[in-house]
This record gives structure tokens, C-alpha cells and sequence, in this order.
């Protein structure tokens, strides 16, 4: 292999991006807006935090197994000298941290959170699809898993983007006002990232320029149906891969880590 | 493995499920090598825990369970003893011979039958149940609302 730190990195996003997302939606549990919908959403973090330990895990492996010098830069991020799921998870700080913009976005109304789900399984799904077949067998086989259920995600979301915006006025001027905060983020998820660049030249990552015309025709089709216009400018918000956040990736480690940064090595 | 169920589904074992791909035994040392179901499913390191259990009253020094997750897993490897289980269990079973299995937007998975009354007039009440591989339904018939463990 020849850029290990390039596929820890990507390994690293690809989990951070599921995790984050994963997070937001579990902040819906126990407050959906009806049972149904609030095991739906719960479900989704699920898939989402299973799929972030598969990453993990993954990337935890090949820190663990590359040379002592390079391993130098990961130590911040060892528990009792081993690198785990759990430290990566745990112990990284915001900039570590490789998750696009658009997932730690909070998730205001039912509207917002079911958009930003949409334009996220969408991407993922585009991109799982492809990372099957990846030359890095592991990627690909974890993609593979996790394709089948962001086809699910993919689904239940579009349809409630169409259920809000052809819904009531009140439904369809919430969903446009979600539309216009998260928009700006949407343009992120097909930047590459160098690293990304460095592996799509490898045949392990997946050339974006392939996936972003088919998530915007998606996104096309299901705004058609949901009497949404596409917005005529293409958004750019970017740096969250490279590990420049805004505020709000900040809020939701300060919750998820508390546990570990105040008990380091803490069980239940 | 016959003695390992899944905790959420107890009526099933592994076996049951598809998700034992391989067993080598060699001498005291046994390894098991599964495919989990989902992603997030909470219960495999319940039945990961279990196998190695069920080893070491069988005797053996060394248990090794290995996760494999390709080829995914699916609903087409629960065996036919499986599906009856749950069936009498109160779960409908994946339906048979699956016409469609990624329906798209607002369609359904056809003719998903009431485990009580075996009625087709069910209608879908979420498609994420109690758990991550089923979803919601409810009979129109009896009124029995219903798990289905969905096409996968």
C-alpha cells in the first residue's frame, strides 16, 4: 500500500461523516414528532453508528499496524497505548475531526433534519455504491454492507421530503427555509479532499465528478415531486474534511466525549 | 450453534438466520466466522459473546469468533425452518419469492401476510420497527399490529 496515511484519513472521514450524523439523529430519540417516526429516525442513527464502528475499527487497524515513525502523529489519539474504535472516536479534537459540514449542522424541525438526511443518504448512496468495488477490499466490503441500508435511508427520507414539501403551507415554508440554510453545505460533499484526490488517482477512493451528477439528478427528481425549485447556484461551504468546522461540531463533542475526557478509560 | 439464538429475535438461532459462514474446529481451538446483519445491530456482540460461551461448556481452550462482512449478508440465507419460527412466533418472514426488494418511492413490498390471520390486507405502519431488520405493519383484518422482518 502505498499511501497508508492517505486511506487512514479517507477511512477516518467516511467513519466521522456516519458518526456525526449518527449523533444528530439520536438527539431525535425519545422526541420524534410521532413513535412511528422517532424508532425511524432512532433506527437510522443505528445504521449510521454501526457503520462509523466498522470505519473505525478499520482505520484503528491500520494506525496500529503502520510504522512506529508515522504512528508518531496518531499517539494523541491512544488509550493505554493502543489505538481503538473508541479512542478515535473519543479522543480526537474538532480539527481531527474529518466530517463534512453538513451532518454536524443541528437539527432544528423535522424539516431540516429530514433534508439533511436526504442530501446525505443521497451522497452516500452514490458513493457506497461505487466504494463496493474499491481496490481496498476492506472499504469495500464495509461499503457493501452499508449500501443496502442507505438504500432504505435514501428512501424513507425522500419521501418525507415529498410529504413536507407538497404537504400544507406550513409543511412546504418550512422545508423551503431548511432548504435555504443547508444548501450552502451541500457543494462539500463532492470537493475532494487531498487525500481523497490521492486515492481516487489509486482506484481505492471514487471520483466525485462520477457521483455528482447523479445526486443532483435525484435531488432533482424528488424536488420536482416535492414543489421545491433546485437552487440555481452551486453552494461552497467546504473545509469540514480537512478539519476546519463550524461552531457546531464543537457542541456535539463537548456532549459525546464528556464521559471519556473527564473518566479516561471509563466502562459501563 | 443450534444453541445460540439472537437475542432480539430469540426464537431464532444463528443457523436459523444465515449468518454462520463457517466453522473450523482443530483440536481444543474453534473458529467461528459470521456475517453480522446489519451495520448497527446491537445484538451481535450479544451473539458473538454467546458462541464463545456455548464453546467453552463444549469443551473447547480457544474460541475465535471472526466478523466477515462480505459478501453481505441477507434475508435469501434464513432457512425455511427459520421463516416457519417466525411465523408461529408472531413475525411475518421475509416473504418467499421477493418481487421486489428495493421498491421506489412510496411503493411497498407486496402482500406482506398477517402472522395471526395470514390476511394480505395489511397495510405498512413505518418501515423501522423494534429493531433494525424489521419493519411495522398492521392486519386490517384482525387489527393485529405486526413485526415483518423486511426483505434485506
Amino acid at each position: 500500500m502505498s499511501h497508508p496515511i492517505s486511506l487512514i484519513n479517507f477511512t477516518l472521514h467516511l467513519a466521522d461523516d456516519a458518526l456525526i450524523l449518527g449523533h444528530r439523529n439520536s438527539e431525535w430519540t425519545g422526541h420524534g414528532p410521532i413513535l412511528e417516526q422517532d424508532i425511524a429516525i432512532s433506527n437510522i442513527a443505528l445504521d449510521l453508528i454501526g457503520q462509523a464502528r466498522n470505519f473505525y475499527q478499520y482505520a484503528a487497524r491500520l494506525i496500529q499496524e503502520s510504522p512506529q515513525s508515522e504512528r508518531e502523529g496518531w499517539m494523541p489519539f491512544t488509550a493505554g497505548g493502543e489505538t481503538t474504535e473508541d479512542s478515535l472516536a473519543y479522543l480526537r479534537d474538532g480539527w481531527d475531526f474529518k466530517n463534512c459540514l453538513l451532518v454536524e449542522q443541528a437539527n432544528g424541525d423535522w424539516a431540516r433534519t429530514l433534508l439533511r438526511q436526504f442530501f446525505f443518504s443521497a451522497a452516500q448512496y452514490y458513493l457506497y455504491e461505487r466504494l463496493q468495488y474499491s481496490k481496498d477490499t476492506q472499504l469495500a466490503a464495509i461499503s457493501e454492507k452499508a449500501f443496502k441500508e442507505v438504500a432504505y435511508h435514501l428512501r424513507w427520507s425522500s419521501e418525507w421530503v415529498i410529504r413536507l414539501g407538497d404537504g400544507t403551507a406550513e409543511s412546504h415554508a418550512r422545508l423551503e427555509k431548511a432548504l435555504e440554510e443547508l444548501w450552502k453545505f451541500t457543494g462539500e460533499l463532492f470537493v475532494p479532499a487531498p487525500y481523497e484526490q490521492v486515492l481516487i488517482r489509486e482506484g481505492i477512493g471514487v471520483d466525485f465528478s462520477l457521483l455528482q451528477p447523479k445526486w443532483e439528478e435525484k435531488v432533482r427528481e424528488i424536488f420536482i415531486e416535492a414543489q421545491l425549485s433546485y437552487p440555481a447556484e452551486r453552494a461552497g461551504l467546504s473545509g469540514g474534511k480537512e478539519g476546519r468546522h463550524t461552531e457546531q461540531l464543537g457542541y456535539i463533542l463537548a456532549e459525546m466525549q464528556f464521559l471519556q475526557r473527564a473518566y479516561p478509560g471509563c466502562e459501563w | 450453534m443450534e444453541e445460540v439464538n439472537d437475542p432480539e429475535v430469540p426464537v431464532l438461532s444463528i443457523l436459523d438466520l444465515g449468518i454462520v459462514r463457517d466453522v473450523k474446529l482443530e483440536g481444543n481451538k474453534a473458529t467461528v466466522i459470521i456475517t453480522p446483519t446489519y451495520s448497527g445491530c446491537p445484538a451481535m456482540d450479544a451473539i458473538r459473546m454467546s458462541i464463545r460461551m456455548v464453546l467453552l461448556q463444549q469443551g473447547y481452550k480457544t474460541v475465535d469468533v471472526q466478523t466477515v462482512l462480505s459478501p453481505a449478508w441477507t434475508t435469501d440465507w434464513m432457512t425455511e425452518k427459520g421463516k416457519n419460527k417466525l411465523q408461529a412466533y408472531g413475525i411475518a418472514p421475509p416473504t418467499p419469492v421477493q418481487q421486489v426488494c428495493h421498491p421506489g418511492l412510496f411503493h411497498r413490498e407486496e402482500a406482506i401476510a398477517c402472522p395471526r390471520c395470514l390476511s394480505h390486507h395489511t397495510t405498512l405502519i413505518s418501515e423501522f420497527g423494534s429493531t433494525a431488520c424489521k419493519a411495522l405493519y398492521r392486519c386490517e383484518d384482525c387489527k393485529e399490529p405486526f413485526d415483518y422482518f423486511k426483505c434485506h
